[in-house]
Protein backbone atom coordinates (compact mmCIF):
# COMPACT_ATOMS: atom_id res chain seq x y z
CA UNK A 1 0.00 0.00 0.00
CA UNK A 2 2.82 2.18 0.83
CA UNK A 3 4.68 2.42 -2.85
CA UNK A 4 1.13 2.96 -4.10
CA UNK A 5 0.47 5.79 -1.67
CA UNK A 6 3.66 7.02 -2.97
CA UNK A 7 3.44 6.74 -6.39
CA UNK A 8 -0.33 8.19 -6.11
CA UNK A 9 1.40 11.39 -4.15
CA UNK A 10 4.37 11.58 -6.77
CA UNK A 11 1.60 11.71 -10.01
CA UNK A 12 -0.39 13.98 -7.90
CA UNK A 13 2.61 16.29 -7.37
CA UNK A 14 3.39 16.08 -10.97
CA UNK A 15 -0.34 17.06 -12.28
CA UNK A 16 0.07 20.04 -9.55
CA UNK A 17 3.45 21.09 -10.37
CA UNK A 18 2.71 21.31 -14.13
CA UNK A 19 -0.14 23.59 -13.29
CA UNK A 20 1.97 25.62 -11.35
CA UNK A 21 4.73 25.49 -14.08
CA UNK A 22 3.00 26.87 -16.96
CA UNK A 23 2.14 29.77 -15.45
CA UNK A 24 5.94 30.70 -14.10
CA UNK A 25 8.09 32.96 -15.76
CA UNK A 26 11.83 32.39 -14.46
CA UNK A 27 11.27 29.66 -17.50
CA UNK A 28 12.12 32.54 -19.51
CA UNK A 29 15.48 33.05 -18.75
CA UNK A 30 16.91 29.93 -18.30
CA UNK A 31 14.51 27.79 -21.11
CA UNK A 32 16.84 25.09 -21.72
CA UNK A 33 16.86 24.16 -17.91
CA UNK A 34 13.01 24.26 -18.00
CA UNK A 35 12.73 22.26 -20.88
CA UNK A 36 14.81 19.62 -18.87
CA UNK A 37 12.15 20.11 -15.97
CA UNK A 38 9.49 19.79 -18.15
CA UNK A 39 10.40 16.24 -19.30
CA UNK A 40 11.44 15.12 -15.81
CA UNK A 41 7.99 16.04 -15.22
CA UNK A 42 5.94 14.92 -17.84
CA UNK A 43 7.79 11.15 -17.47
CA UNK A 44 7.20 10.95 -13.65
CA UNK A 45 3.57 11.59 -14.43
CA UNK A 46 2.97 8.87 -16.90
CA UNK A 47 4.92 6.35 -14.83
CA UNK A 48 3.98 7.18 -11.38
CA UNK A 49 -0.22 7.63 -12.57
CA UNK A 50 -0.21 4.16 -14.03
CA UNK A 51 2.03 3.18 -11.25
CA UNK A 52 -0.66 3.75 -8.87
CA UNK A 53 -3.04 1.81 -10.36
CA UNK A 54 -0.73 -1.35 -10.94
CA UNK A 55 0.76 -1.12 -7.49
CA UNK A 56 -2.38 -1.03 -5.61
CA UNK A 57 -3.53 -4.00 -8.18
CA UNK A 58 -0.81 -6.20 -7.77
CA UNK A 59 -0.29 -5.59 -4.45
CA UNK A 60 -1.24 -9.74 -3.48
CA UNK A 61 1.89 -10.63 -5.46
CA UNK A 62 3.83 -8.91 -2.81
CA UNK A 63 7.14 -8.16 -5.49
CA UNK A 64 6.26 -4.78 -6.48
CA UNK A 65 4.65 -3.17 -9.83
CA UNK A 66 7.41 -4.41 -12.13
CA UNK A 67 8.03 -7.87 -10.71
CA UNK A 68 4.26 -7.93 -9.91
CA UNK A 69 3.62 -7.69 -13.56
CA UNK A 70 6.07 -10.25 -14.64
CA UNK A 71 4.47 -12.75 -11.86
CA UNK A 72 0.77 -11.69 -12.94
CA UNK A 73 1.58 -12.20 -16.89
CA UNK A 74 3.32 -15.96 -15.87
CA UNK A 75 0.28 -16.63 -13.95
CA UNK A 76 -2.60 -15.34 -16.57
CA UNK A 77 -0.42 -17.63 -19.23
CA UNK A 78 -0.97 -20.31 -16.69
CA UNK A 79 2.74 -21.02 -16.15
CA UNK A 80 3.43 -19.29 -12.42
CA UNK A 81 1.51 -19.62 -9.62
CA UNK A 82 -1.53 -17.13 -8.61
CA UNK A 83 -1.39 -14.15 -5.50
CA UNK A 84 -1.65 -15.55 -1.48
CA UNK A 85 -5.09 -13.67 -1.56
CA UNK A 86 -7.75 -13.87 -4.67
CA UNK A 87 -8.43 -10.85 -6.25
CA UNK A 88 -11.30 -8.48 -5.30
CA UNK A 89 -13.42 -6.17 -7.40
CA UNK A 90 -10.95 -3.05 -6.62
CA UNK A 91 -8.14 -4.53 -7.55
CA UNK A 92 -9.26 -6.20 -10.82
CA UNK A 93 -10.75 -2.97 -11.79
CA UNK A 94 -7.44 -1.17 -10.86
CA UNK A 95 -5.31 -3.64 -12.96
CA UNK A 96 -7.49 -2.89 -15.61
CA UNK A 97 -7.55 0.85 -15.95
CA UNK A 98 -3.40 0.39 -15.22
CA UNK A 99 -2.69 -1.87 -17.96
CA UNK A 100 -4.75 0.19 -19.75
CA UNK A 101 -3.60 3.44 -19.33
CA UNK A 102 -0.23 2.02 -19.74
CA UNK A 103 -0.78 0.59 -23.22
CA UNK A 104 -2.86 3.60 -24.16
CA UNK A 105 0.34 5.88 -23.26
CA UNK A 106 2.59 3.63 -25.23
CA UNK A 107 0.79 3.14 -28.42
CA UNK A 108 0.20 6.68 -28.73
CA UNK A 109 3.52 7.51 -28.40
CA UNK A 110 4.36 4.90 -31.22
CA UNK A 111 1.57 5.97 -33.37
CA UNK A 112 2.78 9.55 -33.24
CA UNK A 113 6.52 8.70 -34.02
CA UNK A 114 5.40 6.94 -36.51
CA UNK A 115 2.98 9.22 -37.91
CA UNK A 116 6.22 11.82 -37.85
CA UNK A 117 8.10 10.07 -39.69
CA UNK A 118 6.04 8.94 -42.24
CA UNK A 119 4.96 12.75 -42.38
CA UNK A 120 8.81 13.69 -42.97
CA UNK A 121 9.21 11.45 -45.37
CA UNK A 122 6.46 12.33 -47.66
CA UNK A 123 7.76 15.96 -47.11
CA UNK A 124 11.54 15.39 -47.79
CA UNK A 125 10.01 13.34 -51.06
CA UNK A 126 7.95 16.54 -52.18
CA UNK A 127 10.99 18.78 -51.46
CA UNK A 128 13.44 17.00 -53.82
CA UNK A 129 10.53 17.34 -56.64
CA UNK A 130 9.80 21.17 -55.97
CA UNK A 131 12.07 22.87 -53.60
CA UNK A 132 15.06 24.72 -55.50
CA UNK A 133 18.41 25.45 -54.26
CA UNK A 134 19.26 29.49 -53.99
CA UNK A 135 22.82 30.76 -54.52
CA UNK A 136 21.79 33.44 -51.72
CA UNK A 137 21.62 31.40 -49.12
CA UNK A 138 23.45 27.97 -49.59
CA UNK A 139 22.74 24.80 -48.13
CA UNK A 140 18.63 25.90 -47.83
CA UNK A 141 16.16 24.83 -49.65
CA UNK A 142 13.86 27.71 -51.09
CA UNK A 143 9.95 26.74 -52.64
CA UNK A 144 8.52 28.82 -54.32
CA UNK A 145 5.61 30.36 -52.45
CA UNK A 146 4.57 33.99 -51.43
CA UNK A 147 4.35 33.59 -48.08
CA UNK A 148 6.58 33.49 -45.10
CA UNK A 149 7.63 30.60 -43.88
CA UNK A 150 11.02 29.16 -42.38
CA UNK A 151 11.34 25.53 -40.99
CA UNK A 152 13.39 22.74 -41.10
CA UNK A 153 12.47 18.94 -41.50
CA UNK A 154 14.13 17.37 -38.42
CA UNK A 155 15.89 13.99 -38.76
CA UNK A 156 19.35 12.26 -39.88
CA UNK A 157 19.53 14.36 -43.00
CA UNK A 158 17.54 17.45 -41.47
CA UNK A 159 17.01 20.24 -43.89
CA UNK A 160 16.48 23.92 -43.89
CA UNK A 161 13.52 25.10 -46.09
CA UNK A 162 12.72 28.79 -46.71
CA UNK A 163 9.46 30.31 -48.79
CA UNK A 164 10.55 32.86 -51.56
CA UNK A 165 8.95 35.23 -49.63
CA UNK A 166 10.66 34.97 -46.45
CA UNK A 167 13.55 35.75 -48.81
CA UNK A 168 11.76 38.91 -50.33
CA UNK A 169 10.54 40.13 -46.82
CA UNK A 170 13.32 39.51 -44.57
CA UNK A 171 16.63 41.51 -44.56
CA UNK A 172 20.02 39.82 -45.25
CA UNK A 173 21.24 40.13 -41.60
CA UNK A 174 17.59 38.95 -40.67
CA UNK A 175 17.43 35.79 -42.77
CA UNK A 176 20.96 34.50 -41.35
CA UNK A 177 19.40 35.38 -37.95
CA UNK A 178 16.49 32.86 -38.82
CA UNK A 179 18.59 30.32 -40.48
CA UNK A 180 20.66 30.52 -37.01
CA UNK A 181 17.44 29.88 -35.10
CA UNK A 182 16.32 26.77 -37.34
CA UNK A 183 20.10 25.35 -37.26
CA UNK A 184 20.06 25.29 -33.50
CA UNK A 185 16.52 23.20 -34.18
CA UNK A 186 18.13 21.05 -35.83
CA UNK A 187 21.25 20.39 -33.74
CA UNK A 188 19.35 20.24 -30.59
CA UNK A 189 17.10 17.95 -32.01
CA UNK A 190 14.03 19.76 -30.75
CA UNK A 191 11.77 17.78 -32.31
CA UNK A 192 12.35 15.29 -30.17
CA UNK A 193 11.44 17.26 -26.86
CA UNK A 194 8.06 18.14 -28.72
CA UNK A 195 7.05 14.98 -29.85
CA UNK A 196 5.72 13.64 -26.52
CA UNK A 197 4.05 16.47 -25.46
CA UNK A 198 2.36 16.77 -28.93
CA UNK A 199 1.13 12.96 -28.52
CA UNK A 200 -0.16 13.44 -25.36
CA UNK A 201 -2.03 16.17 -26.51
CA UNK A 202 -3.48 14.45 -28.94
CA UNK A 203 -4.08 11.42 -26.42
CA UNK A 204 -5.97 13.82 -24.06
CA UNK A 205 -7.57 16.90 -26.72
CA UNK A 206 -10.56 17.86 -23.90
CA UNK A 207 -7.32 18.28 -21.17
CA UNK A 208 -6.89 22.10 -21.05
CA UNK A 209 -3.88 21.40 -18.83
CA UNK A 210 -1.90 19.05 -21.45
CA UNK A 211 -2.93 21.77 -24.11
CA UNK A 212 -1.14 24.24 -22.13
CA UNK A 213 1.63 22.39 -21.10
CA UNK A 214 2.59 21.88 -25.24
CA UNK A 215 2.27 25.20 -25.72
CA UNK A 216 4.51 26.52 -22.56
CA UNK A 217 7.02 23.63 -24.15
CA UNK A 218 6.49 25.01 -27.74
CA UNK A 219 7.33 28.27 -26.36
CA UNK A 220 10.50 27.00 -24.43
CA UNK A 221 11.97 25.46 -27.10
CA UNK A 222 11.83 28.38 -29.39
CA UNK A 223 13.46 30.55 -26.20
CA UNK A 224 16.34 27.95 -25.85
CA UNK A 225 16.60 28.15 -30.14
CA UNK A 226 16.64 31.78 -30.04
CA UNK A 227 19.69 31.23 -27.03
CA UNK A 228 21.91 29.75 -29.39
CA UNK A 229 21.17 31.54 -32.83
CA UNK A 230 22.00 34.96 -30.61
CA UNK A 231 25.32 34.02 -30.11
CA UNK A 232 25.98 33.72 -33.86
CA UNK A 233 23.36 36.79 -35.35
CA UNK A 234 22.60 40.15 -33.94
CA UNK A 235 19.18 39.70 -31.51
CA UNK A 236 17.70 42.69 -32.58
CA UNK A 237 17.91 41.17 -36.19
CA UNK A 238 16.42 37.95 -34.83
CA UNK A 239 13.96 40.01 -32.63
CA UNK A 240 12.72 42.14 -36.26
CA UNK A 241 12.46 38.88 -38.07
CA UNK A 242 10.15 37.58 -35.74
CA UNK A 243 7.99 40.63 -36.07
CA UNK A 244 8.00 40.65 -39.55
CA UNK A 245 7.01 37.15 -39.78
CA UNK A 246 4.26 38.02 -37.34
CA UNK A 247 3.05 40.56 -39.36
CA UNK A 248 3.23 38.92 -42.47
CA UNK A 249 -0.32 38.22 -41.95
CA UNK A 250 -1.20 37.70 -45.90
CA UNK A 251 -1.56 33.82 -45.34
CA UNK A 252 -4.53 33.04 -47.03
CA UNK A 253 -6.09 30.11 -44.54
CA UNK A 254 -7.37 27.38 -46.80
CA UNK A 255 -11.12 25.69 -46.04
CA UNK A 256 -10.94 23.63 -43.67
CA UNK A 257 -7.91 24.05 -41.96
CA UNK A 258 -7.68 24.62 -38.31
CA UNK A 259 -6.24 27.84 -37.22
CA UNK A 260 -3.15 27.95 -36.46
CA UNK A 261 -2.50 31.43 -35.97
CA UNK A 262 0.46 32.13 -33.62
CA UNK A 263 -0.01 33.76 -30.36
CA UNK A 264 0.87 37.81 -30.20
CA UNK A 265 2.21 37.47 -26.43
CA UNK A 266 4.50 34.09 -27.77
CA UNK A 267 5.70 36.27 -30.17
CA UNK A 268 5.79 39.71 -27.85
CA UNK A 269 7.68 37.28 -25.15
CA UNK A 270 10.67 36.25 -27.44
CA UNK A 271 10.81 39.72 -28.72
CA UNK A 272 11.31 41.67 -25.38
CA UNK A 273 13.96 38.84 -24.40
CA UNK A 274 15.89 39.04 -27.38
CA UNK A 275 16.01 43.05 -27.19
CA UNK A 276 16.46 43.28 -23.42
CA UNK A 277 17.33 39.78 -22.02
CA UNK A 278 17.09 39.56 -18.17
CA UNK A 279 19.92 38.14 -15.62
CA UNK A 280 20.61 34.41 -16.60
CA UNK A 281 18.94 32.37 -13.47
CA UNK A 282 22.53 31.86 -11.42
CA UNK A 283 24.60 28.58 -12.13
CA UNK A 284 23.75 27.17 -8.39
CA UNK A 285 19.68 27.57 -9.46
CA UNK A 286 20.27 25.53 -12.92
CA UNK A 287 21.91 23.07 -11.33
CA UNK A 288 19.72 22.47 -8.46
CA UNK A 289 16.99 22.08 -10.88
CA UNK A 290 18.67 19.81 -13.31
CA UNK A 291 19.36 17.57 -9.88
CA UNK A 292 15.95 17.84 -8.73
CA UNK A 293 14.72 16.80 -12.55
CA UNK A 294 16.85 13.83 -12.28
CA UNK A 295 15.87 13.13 -9.15
CA UNK A 296 11.65 13.32 -9.81
CA UNK A 297 12.54 11.26 -13.70
CA UNK A 298 14.37 8.09 -11.12
CA UNK A 299 11.93 8.13 -8.23
CA UNK A 300 8.96 6.41 -10.33
CA UNK A 301 11.29 3.82 -11.75
CA UNK A 302 12.60 3.15 -8.41
CA UNK A 303 9.22 2.66 -6.85
CA UNK A 304 8.10 0.16 -9.63
CA UNK A 305 10.84 -1.70 -8.50
CA UNK A 306 10.43 -1.68 -4.70
CA UNK A 307 8.70 -5.27 -3.29
CA UNK A 308 5.82 -3.60 -1.48
CA UNK B 1 25.23 11.89 -65.14
CA UNK B 2 23.11 13.35 -62.85
CA UNK B 3 21.74 11.46 -59.82
CA UNK B 4 19.07 9.77 -59.64
CA UNK B 5 16.89 12.83 -57.21
CA UNK B 6 18.02 15.16 -59.79
CA UNK B 7 17.01 13.14 -62.84
CA UNK B 8 13.04 12.68 -61.16
CA UNK B 9 13.42 16.00 -60.31
CA UNK B 10 14.37 17.40 -63.72
CA UNK B 11 11.89 14.90 -65.48
CA UNK B 12 8.75 16.12 -63.21
CA UNK B 13 9.51 19.61 -64.52
CA UNK B 14 9.59 18.46 -68.34
CA UNK B 15 5.97 16.95 -67.46
CA UNK B 16 4.58 20.34 -65.48
CA UNK B 17 5.44 21.91 -68.37
CA UNK B 18 3.67 19.99 -70.83
CA UNK B 19 -0.18 20.65 -71.77
CA UNK B 20 -0.48 17.04 -72.17
CA UNK B 21 0.35 13.02 -71.29
CA UNK B 22 3.89 12.09 -73.22
CA UNK B 23 5.44 9.54 -73.88
CA UNK B 24 9.18 8.10 -72.54
CA UNK B 25 10.39 8.52 -76.10
CA UNK B 26 8.86 12.70 -76.12
CA UNK B 27 10.63 13.10 -72.81
CA UNK B 28 14.09 12.08 -73.99
CA UNK B 29 14.08 14.56 -76.74
CA UNK B 30 12.84 17.05 -74.11
CA UNK B 31 15.50 16.33 -71.41
CA UNK B 32 18.30 18.43 -71.70
CA UNK B 33 20.87 15.47 -71.00
CA UNK B 34 21.44 14.16 -74.75
CA UNK B 35 23.34 10.96 -73.80
CA UNK B 36 20.44 9.74 -71.43
CA UNK B 37 19.77 6.14 -72.53
CA UNK B 38 16.00 5.78 -73.27
CA UNK B 39 16.25 2.99 -70.22
CA UNK B 40 17.18 4.84 -67.61
CA UNK B 41 14.28 7.75 -68.60
CA UNK B 42 11.97 4.05 -68.67
CA UNK B 43 13.29 3.79 -65.32
CA UNK B 44 12.86 7.03 -63.87
CA UNK B 45 9.32 7.22 -65.46
CA UNK B 46 8.65 3.65 -63.83
CA UNK B 47 9.85 5.19 -60.10
CA UNK B 48 8.28 7.78 -60.60
CA UNK B 49 4.57 6.23 -60.89
CA UNK B 50 5.12 3.83 -58.23
CA UNK B 51 5.64 6.85 -55.86
CA UNK B 52 2.13 7.98 -57.40
CA UNK B 53 3.66 11.40 -58.98
CA UNK B 54 2.89 10.25 -62.67
CA UNK B 55 -0.27 8.66 -64.28
CA UNK B 56 0.10 6.82 -67.05
CA UNK B 57 -1.97 5.22 -69.68
CA UNK B 58 -1.77 3.08 -72.26
CA UNK B 59 -1.30 4.46 -75.80
CA UNK B 60 -0.73 1.33 -78.47
CA UNK B 61 2.39 -0.31 -77.68
CA UNK B 62 4.05 2.82 -75.43
CA UNK B 63 2.13 4.71 -72.01
CA UNK B 64 1.52 7.80 -71.80
CA UNK B 65 2.53 9.52 -68.67
CA UNK B 66 1.04 12.74 -66.98
CA UNK B 67 1.45 14.59 -63.47
CA UNK B 68 -1.07 13.24 -60.98
CA UNK B 69 -0.85 16.66 -60.02
CA UNK B 70 -0.08 20.18 -60.53
CA UNK B 71 3.17 21.42 -58.87
CA UNK B 72 1.38 24.08 -57.35
CA UNK B 73 -0.79 21.59 -55.31
CA UNK B 74 2.41 19.98 -53.91
CA UNK B 75 3.56 23.31 -53.07
CA UNK B 76 0.02 24.12 -51.15
CA UNK B 77 0.90 20.69 -49.20
CA UNK B 78 3.98 21.66 -47.95
CA UNK B 79 2.98 24.80 -47.05
CA UNK B 80 0.07 23.57 -45.37
CA UNK B 81 2.35 21.93 -43.11
CA UNK B 82 4.79 24.31 -43.20
CA UNK B 83 2.40 26.57 -41.54
CA UNK B 84 1.11 23.88 -39.09
CA UNK B 85 -2.29 24.42 -40.93
CA UNK B 86 -3.26 20.26 -41.49
CA UNK B 87 -4.80 20.33 -38.07
CA UNK B 88 -3.07 17.18 -36.77
CA UNK B 89 -0.54 19.65 -35.04
CA UNK B 90 2.44 16.84 -35.48
CA UNK B 91 5.69 17.72 -34.44
CA UNK B 92 6.80 16.17 -37.85
CA UNK B 93 8.16 20.08 -38.13
CA UNK B 94 10.01 22.87 -36.35
CA UNK B 95 8.93 26.09 -37.39
CA UNK B 96 10.81 29.84 -36.85
CA UNK B 97 7.53 31.31 -36.45
CA UNK B 98 4.00 31.80 -37.08
CA UNK B 99 1.63 34.76 -37.86
CA UNK B 100 -0.80 36.02 -35.84
CA UNK B 101 -4.40 37.20 -36.21
CA UNK B 102 -5.58 40.67 -37.75
CA UNK B 103 -5.75 42.62 -34.31
CA UNK B 104 -2.65 41.36 -32.54
CA UNK B 105 -0.62 41.47 -36.07
CA UNK B 106 -1.19 45.83 -35.08
CA UNK B 107 0.39 44.86 -31.69
CA UNK B 108 3.16 43.43 -33.52
CA UNK B 109 3.74 45.87 -36.00
CA UNK B 110 3.73 49.02 -33.58
CA UNK B 111 6.36 46.84 -31.74
CA UNK B 112 8.67 46.36 -35.30
CA UNK B 113 8.28 50.16 -35.69
CA UNK B 114 9.85 50.98 -32.18
CA UNK B 115 12.52 48.67 -32.88
CA UNK B 116 13.46 50.36 -36.57
CA UNK B 117 13.49 53.61 -35.14
CA UNK B 118 16.06 53.09 -32.15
Amino acid sequence: MITAAALATLALVCAVGAWRFTRARWTYRAPHVAIVLWQALGVTWGLAGTGTLLAYALEPYGQGVLHGLAAFAASALGGGYGPAEPYDLPRIVALIAGLTALVVLVVVLLIAGAQTLRARRRHRTLLALIAREDPEVPGVRVVDYPGATAYCVPGLRSQVVVSAGTLKLLSPAELSAVLAHETAHVRERHDLVLLPFAALRRALPWSRLVANVQAEVSLLVEMAADDVARRYCSPRRLATALLRFGTAGAVPTPNGAMGAAGSCSAVMARVERLVTPGPVLSRGVRYSIVAFSVTLTASAPLLWLVPH
Amino acid sequence: MKGLGELERSIMDIIWAQPSAVTAREVGRLIADRDLAPTTVMTVLDRLTRKGFLVRTRDGRAWRYEPAESRDSYIAELMLEALDLTGDRSAALTRFAQAVSGNEAEILRRALTELEDE
